[in-house]
């Protein structure tokens, strides 16, 4: 399954027995860091105007299919990697398809791992797609790469689904020290296919997104100014067309927190992202409009709360829409992660 | 003094407005409206701001520019190269002083 990655991959933290790998343990790393001034992100919020931090609706239904993945990237906030077996049941993906009909959720989000590797999948995207919902993959590109998935673009492009790629830059080594030894190669020719079938090309409404990530432990540049050298870039270095930039903070969870804390940088990070907390990008967070479901079916705010195990007392099997619409949002100190510098959301900035 | 430059002061670099509070808002209000984009964007401006730190070889100034550098955009690769102009430009500096020795050579030899 991963032979597009060349090189030793590297096993998940699971599989490692990492006593990251338990989300309690992440949140007390979290919890017990002495940050300077002692500020808690409530408090920030709460400054902000936001006591407490509240949904205003569901107007994305973020499924993670499970963990399940090709690739082990350093910076991988789910643990995912080709050794993780959960994936999403049956019945929970039923429970998504039957929440989205009775609440008319615009837009479905689908996430991993690799949530193609799901043998669902392409079913999951028709069905969300004969509902009229606008559906959002999170591709990996690599994936594509595999055999029996080569036909993914003609099949995303049949069924008008939007790409967000993940790409951390425009260059072989950044790209393959986070991803692993040839991913860059092969993202590469993943886009050129995505390309070929008329993602990122003018005219065809076929939105290719990508989505980068520090390689390391500092903020994401200015995303507007980044899109412009990356189109210059990947359109002059690879003949590469995409029509967004996504800029996304890097979060203290899973792999990432692994690596800030092996490299002895994790006080400092979370210092930076205090440091830069941003006042206006509370009012864009993502929790604040998004509703996450678990391969298990638990629901959550976000994605990183899904893997810090910070659930909501429903799951999607006996989800309370009304309930869940102007429900109060759990955070904690990770949450500096999407306030920092211009926001930071799975669309991106959010100031 | 046991030793020179030490990595806190960075961090504490605002203690140098305490004496002189009118002179270090004048610094910071100028020296925030050099690095905004202008005609020059905020990465280009970082990548100059670096090369000048390997020019006069301030410590303090490569760490926060290293780190400005990533956080405006900039890779490895582009760092590495704003760092060679710098060195570049020192080279030639030291190279180009070569013509007055030249000169000197000549006035006093036979």
């Amino acid at each position: 399954m991963s032979a597009v990655v060349r090189g030793r991959l590297i096993p998940s933290l699971l599989r490692r027995g990492h006593a990251l790998s338990l989300d309690a343990q992440q949140r007390e790393t979290l919890a017990r860091l002495p940050l300077a001034g002692s500020v808690s992100f409530e408090d920030a919020a709460a400054e902000a105007g936001h006591a407490p931090l509240r949904a205003v609706g569901v107007h994305v239904l973020q499924v993670n299919l499970g963990k399940r993945c090709n690739q082990t990237c350093r910076h991988c906030h789910v643990d995912a990697g080709p050794d993780r077996r959960e994936v999403m049941s049956d019945a929970v993906m039923d429970a998504c398809l039957a929440f989205l009909a009775r609440h008319e959720v615009p837009t479905l989000d689908i996430t991993g791992g690799a949530p193609e590797l799901h043998p669902r999948f392409r079913e999951l995207v028709k069905r969300a797609r004969a509902l009229g919902c606008r559906v959002i993959d999170r591709c990996n590109l690599t994936v594509t790469r595999l055999p029996n998935y080569a036909d993914l673009p003609e099949f995303f492009a049949e069924h008008r689904v939007e790409v967000v790629a993940s790409l951390p830059w425009y260059r072989a080594q950044q790209t393959d020290a986070q991803r692993g030894e040839g991913v860059f190669e092969e993202s590469i020719a993943a886009l050129r296919a995505l390309n070929a079938v008329g993602y990122g090309q003018a005219g065809t409404a076929l939105t290719l997104t990508l989505v980068t990530n520090p390689t390391g432990a500092y903020l994401p540049p200015p995303q507007a100014a980044l899109e412009r050298d990356w189109k210059r870039e990947l359109k002059r270095l690879y003949g590469v067309v995409f029509n967004h930039l996504f800029t996304i903070t890097n979060m203290p969870i899973s792999r990432y927190l692994e690596f800030l804390e092996a490299s002895g940088q994790l006080e400092a990070y979370m210092q930076r992202l205090v440091q830069a907390f941003n006042p206006k990008a509370v009012e864009g967070v993502m929790c604040r409009t998004t509703l996450s479901v678990g391969f298990d079916g638990k629901l959550y705010d976000c994605d990183f709360n899904q893997m810090l195990g910070l659930s909501l007392p429903s799951t999607i099997l006996d989800a309370d829409h009304d309930e869940l619409d102007q429900r109060a949002v759990r955070t904690a100190q990770h949450c500096f992660g999407c306030t920092a510098g211009s926001g930071s959301s799975c669309g991106g900035a959010t100031t | 003094m046991t030793d020179y430059y030490k990595p806190d002061h960075l961090k504490r670099f605002a203690e140098m407005g305490k004496d002189a509070p009118e002179l270090w808002q004048k610094f910071s209000s100028w020296y925030e409206a050099v690095f905004a984009e202008g005609a020059l964007s905020e990465r280009e401006k970082a990548l100059i701001a670096l090369a000048v730190s390997h020019a006069l070889q301030c410590p303090y100034c490569i760490d926060a520019y290293s780190s400005t550098c990533l956080e405006k955009g900039a890779d490895r690769q582009q760092m590495t190269e704003a760092v060679h102009v710098a060195a570049a430009i020192r080279g030639g500096a030291s190279l180009v002083h070569g013509v007055q020795m030249r000169d000197h050579v000549q006035k006093v030899s036979m």
